[in-house]
């Protein structure tokens, strides 16, 4: 195959792990690795590096419609990006210390999680949550448009959620995914963060906790220009394409066939990685 | 909340949500032109990426994608693209600060320069 073939293709594939991550919510980032490493048989370092670019693309490329909705919690996303760019610089350290077969079982592993995750329906806000000390300090609680107005939230568990979006960031640096799933579990179910506050805060931390790992991959050497252009150029015209379109599709049937797709990766991943192919 | 903090809050969000989007379009033309390049010069030799080598030293720093870049190489061009992007949220996080400071909200300004340093470690000081 020669490179322009092989952009081509890569880019088509590309733009539609972004279209179908933006249609379903999912994010592409957790399809681009495997497909990288299974299909095109790219080395995994090589995958995750383009894939880690390729997150902090369509997370900042979304952050503007996002926030205009003014549901996201600069404060909240602030205090706990301490945790995430903390677990980012963790986990990319320790992709360049564990063997490449790991990463796929580990990568494997993550991929069930994110579809069992993706099958799960939405917990209901609770209303009438008592003020927690700590988060009152830190000055976290806040407020988000509602139907009848202005409705305001407490956040709960401070700790536990930092604890979280640790292991949420350090899964990023490793294998190189936004792990948008993990910080809306950490804000939405330990931290009692209303799911519309947590979804749209999470996609603001995603491209910040990126960033934090991908600067160690660009040092590594582990960001190749020629593999990187297609993919990125790829996802975020996918991403920019299915925000337009998101209003319009039916994403119950996408989601279900999306899932499907993530579990048979996952198997894939974890044959490889035991087998040790990669 | 005081109903004039979460507006200046909503205001300085726009501003940065703006400022993400137009640096993650500005790297992606960065990204393009490096891209045509790159594919006119090298886009019928072969393709390898199976084996991991790491880049050459010159694609690895601020410096050495600088320096290919006014060489005009496709493969440097792309890379400053790709360090524009990544530098994208960074900037975020530093206007950030300034937007704390001017509500005086001092807890919150030292919060964003520990995530700021952490950046800066990873994109200077982790090599």
């Amino acid at each position: 195959m020669t490179i322009l073939e092989f952009s081509l293709l890569v880019g088509a594939s590309s733009l539609i792990a972004g279209l179908v991550g933006a249609l379903t919510g999912l994010g592409g980032g957790v399809v681009l690795v495997p497909l990288l490493s299974l299909f095109f048989k790219v080395d995994i370092r090589y995958a995750i590096g383009a894939s880690l670019v390729s997150v902090i693309a369509t997370s900042s490329g979304a952050a503007a419609a996002y926030v205009k909705e003014g549901f996201s919690n600069i404060r909240i996303g602030m205090f706990l990006e301490i945790a995430t760019t903390l677990g980012a610089l963790l986990g990319a350290n320790l992709a360049a210390r564990v063997s490449t077969h790991a990463i796929a079982i580990v990568f494997g592993v993550v991929l069930l999680f994110s579809a069992y995750f993706s099958r799960k329906p939405r917990s209901q806000a609770e209303r009438g949550v008592p003020l927690d000390l700590l988060a009152t300090r830190l000055r976290l609680n806040g407020s988000f448009p509602d139907a009848d107005g202005a409705r305001s939230y407490n956040v709960q568990h401070v700790p536990t959620g930092w604890a979280i979006m640790f292991g949420a960031g350090a899964l990023s640096g490793l294998l190189g995914i936004g792990s948008g799933a993990m910080k809306v579990l950490a804000m939405d179910q330990a931290m009692k963060i209303p799911f519309k506050v947590s979804t749209t805060t999470s996609n603001f931390m995603i491209g910040v906790t990126a960033a934090a790992s991908a600067g160690v991959y660009l040092n590594r050497g582990y960001i190749d220009p020629g593999l990187v252009m297609p993919v990125m150029l790829g996802v975020l015209a996918g991403s920019l394409l299915g925000a337009r379109i998101l209003i319009k599709v039916h994403t119950k049937w996408l989601r279900l066939g999306f899932s499907v797709v993530i579990i048979l990766l996952a198997i894939e991943m974890l044959y490889n990685g035991l087998s040790g192919r990669i | 909340m005081l109903p004039e903090r979460s507006w200046t809050d909503q205001r300085i969000e726009n501003l940065l949500g703006n400022l993400l989007r137009a640096g993650v379009l500005f790297s992606a033309l960065v990204v393009s032109v490096g891209g045509v390049i790159y594919l006119l010069r090298h886009g019928h030799s072969p393709v390898d990426f199976r084996v991991f080598r790491g880049e050459p030293a010159d694609l690895r720093d601020v410096r050495g994608i600088i320096r290919d870049t006014l060489k005009l190489r496709g493969r440097g061009i792309i890379q400053l693209g790709l360090l524009l992007l990544i530098a994208t949220p960074v900037a975020r996080v530093a206007l950030s600060i300034f937007g704390f400071a001017k509500e005086r909200d001092r807890m919150y300004v030292v919060f964003t320069l520990i995530v700021f340093s952490i950046l800066l470690y990873s994109l200077i000081g982790s090599a």
